[in-house]
């Protein structure tokens, strides 16, 4: 008996040294970004542009290129993927439609980020004609996000409880009054708090980008949505990479690195914070 | 007044579900240009010419478009981080849903949610500054860029989605069959090995497809890491060329419409089918059990 007990201890703490282990890792992980990128980071480095072939300067053309894109991809993404929503938790009804409809979500979310790349390279970029510029590259990234932002909003309307909507049904308001004065309001801050976590993602992604948008280097900035843009994920992939002196950027890929985790985690907590006041707000 | 109004109500009905016909329109987009732009090589080039194992797009002699050694390559970074993220991951998840007090899951959970969010890209240069060098000097290898460090870091990359299934499916696990369990006697990690685990295998093999589908489809990171060859490799310290990386690779460097053009396509329609595939059964498995939704 008190073997198997000791047994037992054994597996427990197996079981917790792994799960530590994922925290070890991550704490490590943005704690060697943060001592190595704080070094570089000054008001120079976030607002000049590269100089020497990227040895020297800033990355404020990527910064800008990457707020361009996220920038796009929000105007492009959010009223499609929340009209979606809309129509899934609202209107729609037990059919084939509708699980065509879910199917098509669910293949668009395991759809590889570098096929997108290549769908946008081939409807945005050659047929279209928008050419490698912003409007290709957020066309490409919205669509990558569509389904994180609605599933994300249709969990934010499906959370306003139905009698809010029978209630107004019963006062003789049509179905769309209802939505619009009654359910759309309740579901606006959680609708947007998921698309936030999607744009997040859109704003670290570099495949889709690769092959309908960034340049490799392009020290102005964009004068328009027909440009190319730089892209921070983009350039942290050539001064890693690309870079014929790839020890002596080691500081600058850490500082790019630096400001693009900020950017996506500072995305991720204004997305926690907001959901945590929205919850205080309404409680049903 | 009442058709005015009946006609709005129907005008703006038929706006909502266009804009949610927009993904099936997406979705047929990408495999119409995919397969069009791909499956028009055998235009060009015989069937049997892209299934031979020597991926040459330029050469002046005679390219060779054989996807056998992009294939090995990914197949072989996937089992290495399949292997390398199951038991972890599914460990981790066991550990948050049956033993972790609340207090503790709400601290271990954020880290998870951490994980998940890094691009890809700052994986990939991570495992070019951290792990490399590590798995250089453990195994005395000449390089640390090959399938074992590509494999490694996807692994990591797959293990937030297997947390959260998984996660889910063991909860799910009716609370009568862990008490039977227990009133029979057994202990409580008796009852989670071999009733809760069991009970939710369906949903944690679900977590694992769900895995595999985003390992074989990431491309950033596996182009850093992996070295880039495209040879077949001969073991996880061979370096190894993925079909992700190939495209994202070659396709800036070639011309419109070209046979390597259409080569490179082809790699996508396959990666692309690929991924339906395991999605799509993953999915369907997580419906029948009403899960992840």
């Amino acid at each position: 008996m008190p073997k198997k007990r000791t047994n037992e201890k054994i597996v427990y703490w197996i079981l917790r040294g792994i799960s530590y282990f994922f925290v070890l890792i991550v704490a490590y992980i943005l704690f060697d970004i943060f001592i190595k990128g704080i070094g570089v980071i000054s008001w120079d480095f976030l607002t000049q542009a590269p100089k020497k072939g990227g040895t020297a300067g800033g990355i404020l053309p990527a910064i800008v290129g990457t707020l361009y894109l996220v920038l796009m991809t929000i105007i492009i993404s959010l009223p499609l993927g929340m009209s979606s929503a809309v129509y899934l938790t609202e209107y729609a009804t037990q059919g084939w439609l509708t699980r065509l409809i879910r199917l098509a979500i669910s293949t668009l979310a395991g759809v590889p980020s570098i096929v997108f790349g290549l769908f946008g390279l081939s409807l945005f970029v050659i047929f279209f004609g928008f050419g490698a510029s912003i409007l290709a590259g957020s066309f490409t990234l919205a669509l990558l996000v569509l389904p994180i932002i609605i599933v994300a909003s249709e969990e934010a309307l499906r959370s306003v409880p139905p009698y809010m909507r029978e209630a107004s049904l019963a006062l003789g308001a049509t179905k769309w009054q209802t939505i619009y004065k009654n359910v759309l309001p309740y579901s606006l801050g959680g609708m947007m708090t998921g698309s936030i976590l999607g744009i997040g993602r859109a704003a670290g992604e570099t495949a889709p980008i690769l092959l309908t948008a960034a340049a490799f280097f392009l020290p102005r900035l964009p004068d328009s949505i027909f440009d190319q843009v730089m892209a921070l994920p983009y350039h942290l992939y050539i001064l890693a990479t690309q870079h014929p002196e790839v020890d002596k950027v080691r500081p600058l890929q850490y500082g790019t690195t630096l400001v693009l985790m900020a950017l996506v985690i500072g995305l991720n907590l204004a997305a926690i914070i907001l959901r945590m006041r929205i919850r205080k707000k309404y409680q049903w | 007044m009442l058709n005015f109004r009946g006609c709005k109500e129907k005008g703006v009905k038929t706006v909502f579900l266009i804009t949610a016909s927009m993904s099936i329109l997406v979705v047929a987009m990408i495999f119409l240009f995919l397969g069009k732009e791909g499956l028009s090589i055998f235009k060009e080039v015989p069937l049997s010419s892209v299934w031979v194992d020597k991926w040459y797009p330029v050469s002046f002699r005679k390219p060779q478009f054989g996807i056998i050694p992009l294939l090995a390559g990914s197949l072989l970074v996937t089992a290495i981080a399949i292997i390398f993220a199951v038991p972890l991951a599914v460990g981790t998840a066991i550990y948050i849903a049956e033993i972790a007090k609340p207090m503790e899951r709400e601290f271990l959970k954020p880290f998870i949610e951490v994980l998940a969010g890094i691009p890809s890209v700052v994986n990939g240069f991570l495992g070019m500054v951290i792990l490399s060098p590590l798995v250089k000097k453990v195994f005395s290898l000449s390089t640390g860029l090959n399938a074992l460090t590509g494999g490694l870091m996807l692994g990591i990359m797959a293990v937030p989605t297997i947390i959260s299934i998984s996660e889910d499916a063991i909860r799910n696990v009716p609370q009568s069959y862990k008490q039977a369990s227990l009133a029979l006697g057994a202990s409580f990690l008796q009852t989670t090995f071999k009733v809760t685990v069991p009970a939710a295998l369906s949903g944690i093999i679900a977590s694992v497809m769900l895995g595999i589908g985003r390992v074989i489809g990431e491309t950033m990171t596996v182009m850093m890491v992996t070295g880039n060859a495209a040879i077949i490799p001969h073991s996880a310290f061979d370096s190894v060329r993925t079909m992700t990386a190939t495209i994202a690779a070659e396709m800036g460097e070639v011309p419109f419409g070209s046979t390597h053009y259409h080569a490179l396509f082809l790699v996508g329609f396959i990666l692309l089918s690929i991924t339906f595939l395991i999605n799509y059964i993953a999915q369907k498995v997580l419906h029948k059990y009403r899960l992840g939704e």
